[in-house]
């Protein structure tokens, strides 16, 4: 598949920066609106031949995300710490960004998420707010993305579930004996499992095949087509309107901005490095919840020099992490769980806060497989498990097939000193300012953890676990749900872009992606991302309809 | 959600470009065509001895094939010289160091391979706390569980001695729990 080619010179009526869950349903939307459309992606545009199931290249090295050896990322647990070099934060680099290699959970927010601040009140130290957009307003969206894209799963199966107007457009995928055991388990327990929602094709779908269940989802590319990507579902529709150049190998260093204080277009880096400059009526971002904020604070010049849509002095703050709590557990006989997705069950009983509980926070619990062979010889085992020899083999060969894991996707408090800010010493292989990580757990979060650590113990007892073991709570981990740094509001000073994700500062530029939200939900960020680019698309083309962008 | 898991591998290997990784399959994909008959590139023949014995440790041949069968010892060469090089140093430091260790404990000894099983076992636990031993382990069960195209997990033995299929499909039921539930 391949699209045409614009010429740079000559302005194109939207540029799309990252080619990801966001900008690839921007670029399908505004493409088949009719209008020309040039997607700009740092990384390779590979495709399923490209893809394999190696655990070393997609797991232990980088493959399908962003690489430190040419992208180094500082981090510190606050401005007072000094930095340290390690991959604090992770996302898709290559056409269909993170959609590519994600696990494939596809869920909507509750009711309650875009408004758990007049829920619960004011947290000290933080940011929490309410969203300026309610369910009900992304309730088609959500439903549009499913259609698109493909999801599996059943409606009303999960009673906490918001109202919906179209069912899954695809039944779920077939359960797995994690899933069964932790079925039969949560209902002894009084609690409501569902077969998981999943951005994976449980039957042919648009041209596209079904799952072969071979296993290697996370962290990998979909070698079938099956997984949701955009790379494989929206994508190809945008090219085939003939009006949208998907660049792959353009790293962009700065959004370019006219007299007027209006984006005029981005100046990149091709693939031999040069910069080009390619001109637009308007600038849609969609870099992802640390590079689209990278990318405005590298955006100043002396009309915005503290960024690019930055008055608020918001950009880059509030960075939400990608919580939860992890545990492992033995079973008597094989389960297999390196056959099929990695999820088929979760509960969503703990999803909503209580007061009660002495923290603000809750999470959703799923069972899973979270270990490929080496992986789990070498980090899955239990801590007092024998680390060689005969013992640590004959114990790899028998806990392989037995385990399981339970991940309870949890809050991530918006706090504004967490944040994402250009390292003032180190640069990339482009000779551009690394990104520099700032962040530390908000007390609330570190209980919440904890607390749904011991409710994964109370799940893998009542499923008869032979042992249980894991990480503690509060182990520090890498971040792949980038969110909250360029949020949402009505309000400029307090917010970066508005209802529509448009930024406040200039009228023809957007950032569409996970920085946009407000507060973190409970994880699983894609739908709510997706959902907000299709709402965001709809609301670009009335606005270049009625000749308001250019 | 990337639980420290993935991390402590990184904390251990190091990262590394697409370029490489492609060098490293195009070697071992040679080697693995050629057989045994491939030269080691970064060990002498004695230091690959020394090592094989000291991976066979950590993952023995008594209950099946383990590090030995699997070719573990081409696995690291090949790494070595592609995508770890920046390891090297501490296999050239952790091998200097394990042989003076060898010498005090085993004096008349000549080779770490030529110790009986059970001064190999001593050997190795005099070393398993220190980083040289942790690459090495991280090694070994990359190159017994790893893809076949990295030169070890030969007749993917690896694979099949814990139950992992390498199929491109699969059809449920999957495990004994689900067998009832399709």
């Amino acid at each position: 598949m391949s699209g045409p080619k614009f010429q740079p010179s000559e302005p194109i009526d939207f540029l799309v920066i990252g080619a990801g869950a966001a900008g690839g349903v921007v670029a399908k939307e505004l493409s088949t609106a009719g209008f020309n459309v040039v997607v700009l992606e740092q990384g390779p545009y590979l495709h399923e031949g490209d893809y394999s199931h190696d655990e070393i290249k997609y797991t232990v090295q980088p493959g399908l995300t962003n690489d430190p050896k040419v992208q180094p990322i500082t981090y510190r647990k606050n401005e007072n710490e000094p930095v340290k070099m390690i991959k604090a934060i992770e996302y898709g680099r290559q056409v269909g960004g993170g959609s590519v290699h994600f696990t494939g959970n596809y869920w909507r927010f509750h009711e309650s998420d875009f408004h758990e601040r007049s829920l619960f009140g004011d947290i000290p130290g933080t940011a929490f707010a309410d969203w300026p957009i309610s369910y009900a307003d992304l309730e088609p969206y959500y439903t549009k993305a499913e259609y698109d894209i493909g999801v599996s799963g059943i409606a009303g199966a999960n009673p906490f579930e918001a109202p919906r107007s179209k069912p899954y457009p695809l039944p779920p995928l077939p359960v797995k004996s994690s899933g069964v055991l932790f079925e039969r388990a949560t209902k002894k327990l009084g609690l409501h499992p569902f077969p998981a929602p999943m951005a994976i094709l449980s039957q042919p779908y648009r041209g596209r095949s079904a799952c072969v269940h071979c296993g290697f989802c996370e962290s990998f590319g979909c070698e079938m087509r099956a997984k949701s990507s955009t790379l494989v579902s929206v994508i190809p529709v945008a090219e085939s309107t003939g009006r949208c150049e998907i660049r792959p190998h353009s790293y962009v260093r700065k959004i370019a901005t006219d007299e007027r204080g209006r984006a005029s277009g981005a100046i990149y880096f091709d693939a031999n490095r040069r910069e080009v400059f390619q001109r637009a009526k308007a600038v849609v971002l969609c870099a992802n919840g640390v590079e689209s904020a990278k990318l405005l604070l590298l955006s100043k010049s002396s009309r915005f020099p503290e960024g690019l849509a930055n008055s608020s002095g918001l950009v880059g703050k509030n960075l939400m992490w990608d919580n939860g709590s992890f545990a492992s557990a033995l079973f008597e006989h094989p389960l297999n769980e390196f056959k099929s997705v990695q999820v088929t069950r979760l509960v969503h009983d703990y999803y909503s806060a209580d007061p009660k509980r002495g923290f603000y926070g809750g999470g959703a619990i799923d069972a899973r497989f979270d270990f490929y062979p080496a992986g789990f010889a070498l980090v899955g085992m239990p801590d007092d498990a024998p680390k060689w020899g005969a013992d640590y083999k004959k114990m790899i060969g028998k806990y392989f097939t037995r385990t399981m894991s339970l991940l309870a996707h949890s809050t991530s408090l918006p706090v504004e000193k967490n944040s994402v800010t250009l390292d003032p010493d180190l640069k990339d292989a482009w000779g551009l300012p690394a990104v520099r990580v700032t962040f530390e757990q908000h007390p609330d979060d570190i209980a919440n953890m904890k607390w749904l650590l011991a409710r994964e113990h109370e799940i893998f007892e009542a499923m008869g676990a032979k042992k249980i073991w894991g990480p503690p709570a509060d182990v520090f981990t890498t971040s792949r749900h980038l969110m909250g740094t360029c949020r949402m509001g009505l309000d400029p000073k307090k917010s970066v872009v508005n209802s529509h994700s448009r930024t406040h500062d200039v009228p023809n530029l957007f950032v569409v992606d996970g920085s946009n939200f407000v507060t973190s939900a409970r994880q699983q960020p894609t739908a709510t991302i997706q959902a907000l680019a299709y709402r965001a698309a709809d609301y670009m083309i009335r606005g270049a309809k009625a000749g308001e962008l250019s | 959600m990337n639980f420290s898991r993935r991390d402590w591998i990184f904390g251990s290997l190091g990262s590394l470009a697409w370029a490489s990784i492609a060098a490293a399959r195009e070697h071992a994909h040679e080697a693995v065509l050629k057989r045994n008959a491939v030269e080691f590139e970064f060990f002498d023949a004695h230091n690959a001895a020394e090592i094989e014995a000291i991976a066979t440790q950590i993952l023995p041949s008594d209950d099946g094939p383990g590090a030995k069968e699997a070719g573990v010892i081409y696995f690291i060469d090949r790494a070595l010289k592609t995508f770890d090089t920046d390891k090297q140093e501490v296999y050239r430091n952790g091998l200097r160091e394990i042989e003076d260790i060898r010498k005090s404990l085993f004096p008349q000894s000549e080779s770490i391979a030529s110790l009986s099983n059970q001064q190999q076992i001593e050997l190795v636990r005099s070393i398993e706390k220190s980083e040289f031993f942790e690459v090495v382990r991280t090694h070994t069960v990359l190159g017994f569980l790893g893809n076949p195209s990295y030169g070890g997990n030969r007749g993917k033995v690896g694979w099949t001695y814990i139950g992992f299929e390498d199929r491109m499909a699969f059809e449920p039921p999957f495990g004994y729990y689900d067998r009832e539930a399709q």
